[in-house]
């Protein structure tokens, strides 16, 4: 009954959609569609020599190609509008050509209301690439191959509501699952527990996933409240007969986040329960154990166009015995507390046209490690380019360790129209 | 007898009013500050302006930055909201500001960055940083306190058919020793300024290219700031000023920095 209610949710939610992004464009004739966009070249390259199983991308984790086109449209009232955001990618690493809708939704707004349907990026919360009660996608693979921030996030097919009574927003997204692009052999080594060669086969999860966030504003400190009703984003692994099967369990999250001034800096702190419904009693190894998380950090400017941020992030591992006892030999054991610092460097230069960063993780019980420095020049408005390095290191039984033979320098050149 | 003495004491008060040194009636240093503070950075209660900016290198290269601005005065206490919006160029189109400014302590700044739909507070304690990489800085853009400054009078004079009050300010904490400025005299704006280093170099020069009236209020609508030093220069236009169009407080919040106002920013 309730997925029989769900394909119809789903239904209507994709005609709503359709319409809704269809119809914004031509309503939006009035006051016009701006298209922009840009071509990118990206190159990482393995950092050192290492030996790669076949059918691993070994020299080159990332070439790739791409163009993007952007349009955007509102009517002349600016009640309605739309925006689509398409990326047309070669990646010669793993030989594929592919035509991504990265956003595309329909806006339709009031004084007191808003709502957005369609593929569109939803960030939440404080932390400086830690996340919390950000639950949405994310794609590491980006990250961990140097390119543009932007593609940190994945956009979520979703409807999002948000409603503005007076001192308090409220945000309601109800949106489809989507996994999070997790790192794989196709461009990674890291060492695997699970039998090789056994095919393996990861399940979506149905239904619909909703989020909500309430905040506010405390004179010019401002407050959220978060609770997600959501899954695991990379997949749970087991082997079941001759196959390994891979499950999204169930998650849900409640938390919250303030931040504001602090001497002359900015302070944030966040916090979140991570409540792992498959897994209530922490008994299961391939599900998650329930956790809180939380961090500070603390940023400000130390002199002219220089910035640095510190954060401390914890994960409080809840029923830590239960795992103890049911963790296979031969898997990694984690830590109660898994702790993590990190530290980020920005100094602008030649009137900002050079951009010189340094961000660093620093795993503090699982003492590992990962360094991206980066420098940015800007030739024009239209045209820059970067070269910078992910670099890993430390115990291989830590979440960044683990990837210490995928350390990569990488280079983007990219011009915008 | 009498009234004579009455006569007296009252020309004699009058002279002392009206005549501190030079005869004319001329108002104080600060206050002519002040006046031009006000005039060049609180007119009415709110504004709304498109600005075109472009950052010129010495060899002449331009760089472009085309926004919209929006601001809103809260208060007798000085306090005002910054919203700023960037129509291009095209890979920071979408990207806005917000700031709170407070005349007494450090203000608070936001960025939005659209790709991400991230917005983030910024840790900006100095005021005398580079607005987005122009020769203006956040202080020059948002304005800085009387008192920031001590002021002297130096002289009266005509500029560009302008009568000017020429001002030195020197700053109690700065990246420059002292400033002179030329304060239009009647209608208290801007009209240049100099500023110098600690070995009383020319530093940068600010300079009032077009002066217009915009409903009621006389505003600088072409401005230039040249770094003397570097030969960097930014020259800024102000298209479409309107002042008190009724902006409301809450378009300085987190909502409209995530979605701009489409009724203010086109």
């Amino acid at each position: 009954m309730i997925a029989a209610l769900n394909d119809v949710a789903r239904a209507a939610a994709a005609t709503a959609a359709v319409s809704l992004v269809l119809a914004s464009p031509l309503a939006a004739g009035a006051a016009g569609v701006a298209w922009d966009g840009f071509v990118q070249s990206h190159l990482a390259r393995r950092s050192h020599q290492v030996d790669c199983p076949p059918g691993t991308a070994c020299e080159f984790p990332a070439a790739e190609l791409r163009g993007q086109l952007k349009a955007e449209g509102k009517i002349s009232s600016g009640g309605a509008g739309f925006l689509g955001r398409f990326d047309l990618v070669h990646d010669a690493a793993v030989g594929d050509t592919r035509l991504v809708t990265r956003e595309f939704f329909g806006d339709l707004t009031s004084e007191k209301a808003a709502a957005r349907l369609g593929r569109q990026v939803v960030t939440w919360g404080v932390g400086d690439l830690l996340f919390v009660n950000d639950t949405f996608p994310r794609d590491w693979v980006a990250l961990f191959t140097g390119q543009p921030m932007q593609y940190l996030k994945l956009g979520s097919d979703a409807l999002k509501l948000n409603l503005f009574p007076g001192a308090a927003n409220l945000e309601l997204v109800i949106a489809d699952f989507r996994s999070d692009n997790v790192p794989t052999s196709q461009r990674f080594i890291f060492a695997d527990p699970l039998p090789a060669g056994l095919p393996r086969h990861a399940a979506e999860p149905g239904g619909l996933e909703i989020s909500g966030r309430i905040s506010g504003y405390l004179e010019n400190w401002e407050l959220a409240g978060y609770a997600s009703r959501t899954h695991h984003r990379s997949p749970a692994w087991r082997v079941m007969g001759a196959e390994i099967i891979g499950t999204y369990p169930r998650l849900n999250t409640v938390g919250a986040s303030v931040t504001g001034p602090l001497g002359k800096g900015v302070v944030s702190l966040e916090a979140g329960y991570f409540d792992s419904r498959g897994d209530r009693d922490g008994r299961d190894p391939s599900i998650e154990n329930s956790q809180f998380r939380g961090l500070i950090g603390y940023s400000r400017q130390v002199w002219e166009d220089a910035t640095v941020g510190f954060q401390f992030y914890g994960e409080w591992m809840r029923d830590y015995a239960a795992y103890r006892q049911s963790v296979p030999t031969g898997f990694p054991v984690k830590d109660h507390v898994r702790k993590v610092a990190t530290v980020r460097f920005t100094q602008l230069f030649a009137h900002q046209t050079v951009t010189l960063s340094f961000f660093a993780f620093l795993g503090l019980s699982e003492e590992d490690r990962y360094l991206i420095p980066s420098l940015r020049y800007s030739f024009s408005d239209n045209l820059w380019t970067e070269v910078g390095a992910n670099l890993f290191g430390g115990g291989r039984n830590g979440m960044f360790g683990s990837m210490r033979d995928n350390s990569n320098v990488y280079v983007t050149v990219r011009y915008s129209f | 007898m009498r009234s004579l003495r009455i006569f007296a004491t009252s020309l004699l008060t009058a002279i002392t009013v009206t005549s501190p040194a030079a005869g004319a009636a001329e108002p104080s240093a600060s206050d002519i500050v002040k006046r031009s503070l006000d005039t060049y950075y609180y007119a009415g209660s709110d504004m709304r302006s498109k600005v075109q900016m472009k950052l010129i290198n010495p060899q002449g290269k331009v760089r472009e930055r085309e926004m919209t601005m929006l601001r809103i005065n809260l208060g007798a206490a000085g306090d005002q909201r910054y919203y700023i919006y960037f129509h291009g160029p095209a890979d920071v189109k979408g990207t806005s500001f917000l700031v709170w400014k407070y005349p007494a302590k450090e203000d608070d700044r936001w960025i939005f960055v659209p790709a991400l739909r991230l917005v983030k507070r910024i840790a900006a304690d100095d005021k005398r940083s580079s607005f987005v990489g122009s020769d203006f800085t956040y202080e020059d853009v948002s304005g800085r306190d009387v008192d920031d400054e001590s002021h002297a009078l130096v002289r009266k004079e005509s500029l560009g058919g302008r009568p000017a009050y020429v001002i030195e300010s020197k700053p109690k904490a700065a990246d420059y020793s002292r400033r002179v400025s030329w304060i239009d005299a009647e209608r208290w704006l801007p009209l240049k300024e100099e500023y110098f280093d600690a070995r009383n170099e020319p530093l940068r020069t600010f300079t009032a290219e077009k002066v217009e009236q915009a409903g009621k209020y006389w505003t600088v609508t072409a401005r230039t700031m040249k770094n003397q030093q570097s030969g960097h220069r930014t020259e800024v236009v102000f298209r479409e000023v309107e002042y008190d169009v009724g902006l409301k407080q809450d378009i300085f919040t987190e909502r409209y920095l995530r979605d701009a106002p489409s009724q203010w920013v086109r």
